[in-house]
């Protein structure tokens, strides 16, 4: 049974269309990468995916009941930036996950309950490379290290959907490459399934066993919002790994343009 | 040559420009007063230093006879004690709203508004009306301090909370946080620091809703001694009274500046070294 399916998904806003005729399934364990032009309609996508943008039409569930109009541990997220909680170490923002699990009441552990979650923790900032930095505030550490913290912190309740908004927007071409093993790693290792929006086509390509290209299904230039965005190539990567080199240069042509 | 706005003093130079202003001043002061006391050696508006030394030094240790208290000290803790209950008091019930207020939709809806308009009634104008709720006693004293800086704090703190990031929120409910959940590990962590910096603006105004109650009715006080004195132009008394006022003021808001940084060092990370 796919995990995450869309029937005649639609959003608008007033009379403007952003989003329609979306219609997909997702098996667990894909990675879909999303890319396409600015303002195409892809954060609104990944929002409805979080609850936090409502459906104008259409379906969006994931195993098979709608998707709640709320964020919840089921699906985690990873931002390009304000992530992680600027007032909590590196070890707060990750213990933090378990405390609200486990202490509804107070969101706080103390005792024998918090070194059961720091030890969760603990496990988790090593898989990211940050168990030397448990003490630092965020504002402590480089771009590359925070988004690490980040993906830490969303992995900390077991999500099975992990979304992820640009979130190497803002590092340097070298991280990026870290972060790419590491996404890679993480996604196997855990059998997440992962929707990631990207400007980097290369990275899309890399990264994804499916990529989706939005935009524009048609456009009429009197009425430049009358229609919105679709996914309008659908490409399996996994089985295509030869083609992916000239899809992508044709998709960067289709984009600019 | 650089631009101006390029120009910046090291820090010899930043001491010696920062305590430029306050020499000139003194130096204007002093030779007003010295030319005034030549003329007159009883002139009482513009006292020489040494007299008000004598007056200030007099008012520390003497006990008054009719009361047996020292007038300074006794004024001291009785102004301090209003003012710590005020905006002790104002400071809490500002988390409390502004926590709620900031946090749930729900609560600000009604409220927000209301807030809005009772900040904007003149606390003094209201003074009449706590002086006959309450007589003349402390409670009407630490009633207008709250009623003058509990609005602007709630509202401050309503709009740090929104102006937080909504990514927070987000990740922390994606994190299987409850709203209340969210309200104290996400909101109120972050408030709090703003809390103190708005604290400290406030002061100014919690300052002058004291002195002014002092004014009126009071049997001690800082405020209450500054008028009692302006009917014998005891400048000698005044003068050094303002002057400990403003130092009592400069140590609590440097106190606070310094809880704040050492207990909330990310929230003090964008500061320039201006202050």
């Amino acid at each position: 049974m796919s995990l995450v399916e869309a029937k005649g998904l639609e959003k608008h806003y007033g009379d403007d269309v952003v989003l329609e005729r979306l219609n997909f399934t997702v098996e667990p364990g894909e990675f879909v990468t999303i890319v396409g032009a600015s303002g195409c309609g892809k954060t609104t996508f990944l929002k409805m995916m979080l609850g936090t943008e409502s459906i104008t039409k259409g379906q969006l569930r994931v195993d098979d009941k709608p998707i709640p109009g709320e964020p919840g541990p089921d699906r985690g997220v990873v931002f390009q930036k304000y992530s992680v909680f600027p007032h909590l170490t590196v070890l707060g923002n990750t213990i933090i996950a378990e405390e609200l699990s486990r202490s509804r009441l107070f969101g706080k552990l103390f005792g024998p309950g918090r070194r059961k979650a720091r030890e969760a923790a603990l496990e988790r900032l090593t898989q990211v490379g940050l168990q030397h930095a448990l003490d630092k505030y965020p504002h402590e550490l480089s771009g590359g290290m925070q988004q690490r913290l980040a993906i830490a912190q969303a992995l900390m309740m077991k999500p099975r959907i992990l979304l992820l908004d640009e979130p190497f927007g803002a590092l340097d071409p070298g991280i990026r490459q870290d972060m790419h093993e590491l996404v890679g790693k993480l996604w196997r290792e855990q059998k997440l399934t992962v929707f990631m929006i990207t400007h980097d086509i290369e990275e899309a390509f890399a990264l994804g066993t499916r990529v989706w290209v939005f935009d524009k299904w048609r456009d009429d230039p009197q009425a430049p919002q009358a229609y919105g965005a679709t996914i309008t190539y659908d490409l399996d990567v996994e089985r295509n790994r030869e083609a992916s080199a000239s899809q992508a240069k044709q998709i960067q042509e289709d984009i600019t343009s | 040559m650089k631009r101006l706005i390029n120009l910046k003093p090291k820090r010899p130079a930043r001491v010696a420009l920062a305590l430029l202003p306050f020499m000139l001043i003194a130096f204007v002061y002093l030779s007003a007063s010295s030319a005034r006391l030549a003329e007159n050696p009883n002139d009482r508006l513009l006292p020489s230093p040494a007299a008000m030394g004598e007056t200030f030094y007099g008012l520390a240790t003497e006990a008054n006879v009719r009361t047996g208290n020292i007038p300074l000290w006794a004024d001291t803790f009785a102004s301090l004690e209003r003012l710590g209950i005020g905006v002790t008091i104002s400071a809490l019930a500002a988390l409390f709203f502004g926590l709620f207020s900031g946090g749930l939709p729900l609560f600000r809806a009604p409220f927000s508004p209301l807030i809005t308009v009772v900040s904007l009634i003149p606390p003094l104008a209201i003074l009449p009306i706590l002086f006959i709720a309450f007589g003349t006693g402390e409670m009407a004293k630490i009633v207008l301090i709250v009623i003058g800086i509990t609005p602007f704090l709630i509202r401050d703190l309503t709009g740090e909370a929104l102006r937080l990031p909504d990514e927070q929120r987000i990740k922390a409910q994606t994190l299987g946080a409850n709203s209340w959940q969210v309200m104290i590990r996400v909101l109120l962590p972050q408030l709090t620091p703003r809390l103190i910096a708005a604290t400290r603006l406030a002061l100014g105004s919690a300052w002058l809703f004291l002195i002014a109650a002092e004014a009126i009715a009071a049997q001690e006080g800082l405020g209450y001694r500054i008028f009692l004195v302006r009917r014998y132009l005891a400048m000698d008394v005044i003068l050094p009274y303002v002057a400990w006022i403003t130092l009592l003021a400069f140590i609590i808001d440097q106190a606070l500046l310094w809880i704040s940084r050492w207990s909330f060092p990310w929230y003090h990370v964008d500061e320039k070294a201006a202050s």
